[in-house]
């Protein structure tokens, strides 16, 4: 309740904040009618459009949730860390081996989702703890490498066999003693942890097991769906997607509180620069440590929420690659701004991520265009003038087109428009209204 | 973490020379045990001499790449993430030609030109080695230097120049999708299949004066090469005007300026002599290893700049002992640790030595 | 500023011995510092003191380890040997923020403004004690009320003091447009803003136009008024003759003369160390 108060009394109190809804809104609303057109005018059924939409819509929320994280470190206090998907992974394998079922292989603790995600989150916060100590003594550059050689470290250790399974305790200090616990983190084949999406269930299904009998919100989702023609699995994806939505919203809410107060102001000014801002007497050092741990604990719930979403968590889907994906969005948004990673998130899931995709199946659906086996036998019928195999083979190839096209946009933000879509934005980090001058209203009015 | 002493004799100082005496510590407690091992019978002389040797064959191609990555990182001041892509470019661009070449009449054209994208005719069909194909390979060797420079240089041109006044962060980013880009322009090709293009290594039996059974041909040359090309980049830093230029920008870009060194020139060179090594390098990981996939280059950069920041940022010389460090961290380790455990060791020596020693394991020492 | 004049009556009818002979003694003290960067000496044994409520001037040809004092004292660097102590606390060896914590604050030779905050921003960072640059109270909804209030109190002194070195009129600009000279005058403004005892400003007038010099100078003489003590790095041998009553003079990291203006241009080791007689 109190949540949204501030949201709404916020709202009223920076314009500018209604204008980003409104923003962020009508990019999405754009995007979807642009799918739906281009999807009905080539026959696409709106099952699979809607279910377009819930997979556009679950990449566009996790990727915010970790650009706001990351904005966090980047973009307010200038930390450099490409290491997210090591922290991502940290939060979704602790979620992961504490929930696991203990007789699973490898064996889980098979405590409550509830306590599985805090305790990922506070294992992602501590690991950033422990790099950010030393860390964050050093040249960006160098922060840069060090995240990224953690976050392979932590994959590795993830994927080595040795870790496959462990046992922790069965021994004794003085008269207590600890006990034999068996974990593990599955090495390469990863490991099976009930699914963050039960969230789902729970919210669509009386008793929370799926095919029960739906709850209120069940019976109107469904319904709606019956009508639109689209499934129920997608019906309960899309559920799943909104919880997520929801977390963006509380991301959001939390770093622009930050954003907009004397703390955020210190972040800024580390960025800007830290020694000027020692100067000033502020302690950087323990600021950049509580920001770091913050950010972390932030990642890792984003790994939880997306990772965990999925039947097994595992080591590939933790690759550096991860991270730079996550940089795109922010940097396509403006890093430095918390709208601006929600817009990035979105454009990165919509039109580099799913677009692609969309275009596949839509050309696999109307055209012949069965992909020759190499792109020589392209060429060579495109000698004969018969574009169709290079056509063929480009949709076929569409996974390393999008590789292209994402270093591509990469580069020409970083040339063109180093401060993302959205351009430059003026966020003044106070808590309140700066430019209020006190001698003309005789600084009476305080809007509380 | 200094501070608590009030006459401020506790500085950073003595903090990393505490860290570096804990790693020599270290590395003392592990010599010995090697020792053990090997007197108790653990350990046979035999596996250690092995892992030695695959330790320096390692940080040969590790070190021919590095020189060029340290070297963009201080003439041009930032970290190339691009570089491991080099590697990957240089190896795909070399064995092709050497493909072409060497295949004539056995494998079709078109199965040669996308190095058996289809599947086609295997390595061995071909006689893909250096006894049976040496001027294809030798061809492909050079021409895995030339592509590879032509392509840092038209990505120079397009990208980095347009970047060089704006710090390294931008750069950094900007190269994180050059590498991408790069990559997956030549799997568009390649397709993403890793597969064998070397046949097998030919063995030279019984060697004189060599305390071994039999050398493998490739790994011979993948050591003479590279062994030759590092000697060159000596003899060229040090005797030509322009490696003394190179050499002054490394240290300090703006005195150089002054100075009158011509930056762009030395930039030119920057990019020839380092990514024609990296891209050599690529074309011999592939004769030595067999396999050629498009994750080769990207796959090796951690461990490149591993081996560029044990080194000390800058100094060729260094990069180059601390490739040899890498190379024998991860084939020594496999005596402790397990074999999927090897690169942790590695990138956590790399870390300390970032964090406590940050201008290399061998600052201090007088280098290039 | 009005702050600091307010509270300082108040106390000084409780003064007691000890302390009003603190008063007398300089506010801040160096003795013996010496600072090394590998085999080089950059400060090498220099002592001097600086008596509260003056205005003190350090000079010396370049290189002659002022800058390196400077960072030495603020806590950038850590000396090798010595000691700095101010308001009778020894602060040897201490963080920046420590330092500055303690009422030292200083100014940079190039101004180091956040280019990519606001002025006003960039005033705003400044007051110590600010309740909101804990997280959790920047964060939790309850607890935000009282950073609000605080906000807008010190909201007020920000435009104050902009007024006060009149660059009110750029209040809403980015810190990075400004002109280097308003960007020095910016970070006076902050530094003042800390609530200081005393000010280090190095190079307060290099880049600085005549007329703003003027008035930067007037400003440091009002602000010594109201009690505030400072000490200068300038190269402007005009500023240091005519507004500083105590120069210290340093040569080859060391002390070379301290005295007023008169005793200093009749030094003969003075006008040979500027003139580069030896070495």
């Amino acid at each position: 309740m109190t949540a949204r108060d501030d949201v709404s009394e916020a709202l009223s109190r920076q314009p500018q904040w209604i204008r980003d809804v409104l923003l962020v809104g009508g990019i999405v609303l754009a995007t979807y009618a642009l799918f739906a057109v281009v999807g009905l005018a080539f026959g696409v059924g709106v099952n699979s459009i809607v279910g377009t939409f819930q997979q556009i819509t679950f990449f566009a929320a996790v990727y915010a949730l970790t650009a706001l994280a990351l904005n966090l470190h980047w973009g307010y206090t200038g930390l450099f860390n490409i290491g997210v998907a090591g922290f991502m992974a940290v939060g979704a394998y602790t979620m992961a081996m504490l929930t696991a079922a203990p007789d699973g292989s490898p064996p889980g603790l098979g405590l409550p989702l509830i306590v599985g995600v805090v305790g990922g989150m506070i294992a992602a916060a501590a690991v950033g703890f422990v790099a950010a100590l030393p860390a964050l003594r050093v040249r960006a550059d160098y922060f840069a490498i060090v995240t990224l050689g953690l976050s392979e470290i932590i994959r590795r250790a993830m994927l080595s066999r040795s870790l496959r399974s462990f046992e922790l305790g069965g021994y004794s200090i003085g008269s207590i003693t600890v006990p034999t616990v068996e974990l593990g983190t599955g090495g390469g084949s990863g490991i099976r942890a009930p699914s963050t999406d039960v969230i789902a269930n729970y919210l669509l299904f009386a008793g929370g097991e799926r095919g029960g009998d739906p709850t209120i919100l069940g019976d109107v989702l469904f319904g709606l769906g019956g009508a639109l023609g689209v499934t129920r699995s997608i019906m309960i994806q899309g559920t799943y997607t909104l919880v997520l939505i929801g977390f963006v919203v509380a991301f959001y809410v939390l770093l622009t509180r930050i954003a907009y107060s004397p703390f955020g102001r210190v972040l800024k000014a580390i960025r800007e620069d830290e020694l000027a801002a020692r100067s000033l007497g502020k302690n950087t050092n323990r600021t950049k440590i509580k920001v770091f741990m913050l950010g972390c604990a932030l990642m890792g719930l984003a790994g939880i929420l997306w990772q965990g979403s999925r039947t097994l968590v595992s080591p590939n889907n933790f690759m550096p690659i991860v991270t730079f994906y996550i940089f795109v969005a922010l940097i396509v948004g403006g890093s430095g701004s918390n709208t601006g990673s929600i817009v990035g998130g979105f454009v990165f899931a919509a039109f580099l991520w799913e677009g692609p995709r969309f275009i596949r199946s839509i050309a696999r659906a109307n055209f012949d265009v069965r992909a020759p086996p190499t792109i020589y036998d392209a060429f060579a019928s495109l000698g004969s003038f018969d574009p169709m195999p290079l056509v063929g083979y480009l949709i076929g190839s569409l996974d390393e087109i999008r590789f292209i096209f994402i270093g591509v946009v990469l580069i020409v933000l970083m040339i063109w428009r180093p401060d993302g879509l959205l351009g430059h934005r003026k966020e003044i980090a106070a808590a309140t209204d700066l430019s209020r001058r006190p001698a003309v209203t005789d600084g009476g009015e305080t809007d509380e | 973490m200094s501070t608590v002493d009030v006459r401020g004799r506790v500085s950073d100082v003595t903090g990393q020379e505490l860290v570096g005496a804990f790693l020599l510590l270290g590395i003392v407690v592990l010599v010995f045990d090697l020792i053990r091992q090997v007197v108790v019978g653990e350990l046979s002389a035999g596996l250690l001499r092995s892992y030695l040797w695959s330790g320096i064959v390692d940080s040969l191609y590790i070190g021919l790449a590095a020189i060029g990555l340290s070297m963009t990182y201080s003439i041009l001041r930032f970290a190339n993430f691009s570089h491991g892509d080099l590697i990957t470019t240089g190896a795909f661009s070399g064995w092709t030609v050497a493909y072409v070449i060497g295949g004539a009449g056995v494998a079709e054209f078109s199965s040669r030109i996308l190095l058996r994208a289809d599947g086609g005719a295997p390595p061995g069909a071909l006689e893909m080695d250096v006894l049976a194909n040496p001027l294809a390979i030798v061809l492909g060797l050079i021409a895995s230097a030339v592509v590879t420079i032509a392509v840092a240089l038209a990505i120079d041109r397009l990208i980095y120049r347009r970047l060089r006044d704006e710090g390294g962060i931008p750069l950094l980013i900007a190269s994180v999708g050059v590498a991408l880009a790069l990559r997956y322009l030549i799997a568009l090709f390649y397709t993403t299949d890793s597969r064998g293009v070397v046949g097998s290594a030919p063995e030279w039996e019984d060697p004189p004066l060599l305390p071994v059974e039999a050398i493998d041909l490739h790994e011979a040359t993948l050591v003479f090469s590279a062994v030759a090309l590092m000697l060159g980049v000596h003899l060229l830093l040090q005797y030509t005007k322009l490696g003394k230029s190179m050499r002054a920008m490394s240290d300090n870009k703006d005195l150089a300026l002054i100075t009158g060194i011509p930056t762009e020139r030395v930039i030119f060179a920057t990019w020839v002599i380092g990514a024609g090594l990296a891209g050599v390098a690529g074309y011999l990981i592939v004769l030595d290893r067999g396999t050629i996939m498009i994750n080769l280059g990207w796959f090796l950069l951690l461990l490149i700049f591993a081996a560029v920041i044990l080194g000390g940022i800058g100094s060729i010389y260094g990069a180059l002992a601390g490739s040899l460090v890498i190379g024998i961290t991860i084939n020594l380790s496999l005596v402790w640790i397990p074999a999927d455990m090897n690169e942790i060791a590695a990138f956590a020596l790399m870390i300390l030595v970032l964090i406590f020693r940050p201008d290399g394991l061998f600052s201090g020492v007088e280098t290039a | 500023m009005s702050d600091v004049e307010t509270e300082a009556p108040a106390d000084e009818q409780t003064t007691t011995e000890t302390e009003r002979r603190s008063t007398d003694a300089p506010i801040l003290e160096i003795r013996d510092l010496e600072k090394r960067f590998g085999g080089i000496v950059a400060v090498d044994g220099a002592s001097f003191g600086v008596e509260r409520g003056s205005i003190t001037g350090l000079i010396g040809p370049n290189g002659a380890g002022k800058s390196t004092t400077f960072n030495c004292i603020t806590g950038v660097h850590t000396p090798n040997a010595g000691s700095v102590v101010f308001d009778g606390e020894e602060i040897t060896g201490l963080e920046p923020h420590e330092v500055a914590n303690r009422g030292l604050v200083r100014t940079f030779q190039i101004a180091r403004e956040f280019p990519e905050m606001t002025v006003l921003e960039n005033m705003m960072l400044a007051p110590k004690g600010q309740l909101g640059e804990s997280l959790w109270r920047s964060v939790a909804p309850v607890a935000r009320g009282e950073v609000v209030e605080q906000e807008e109190r010190m909201r007020e002194r920000a435009w104050e003091t902009l007024e006060f070195f009149e660059i009110d009129h750029l209040a809403e600009e980015y810190a990075g447009n400004l002109s280097g000279g308003q960007r020095k005058l910016l970070e006076m403004a902050r530094a003042l803003l800390t609530d200081p005892e005393m000010l280090l400003l190095d190079e307060p007038m290099a880049g600085v136009n005549p007329s703003l010099e003027k008035k930067l100078l007037g400003h440091i003489h009002e602000l010594q008024a109201e009690g505030y003590t400072f000490l200068l790095v300038e190269h402007d041998m005009d500023v240091i003759m005519n507004h500083c009553e105590h120069i210290i003079v340093m040569h080859q990291g060391a002390v070379l003369a301290e005295g007023t203006a008169d005793d200093i241009t009749s030094n003969e080791e003075v006008i040979e160390a500027y003139l580069g007689g030896d070495v």
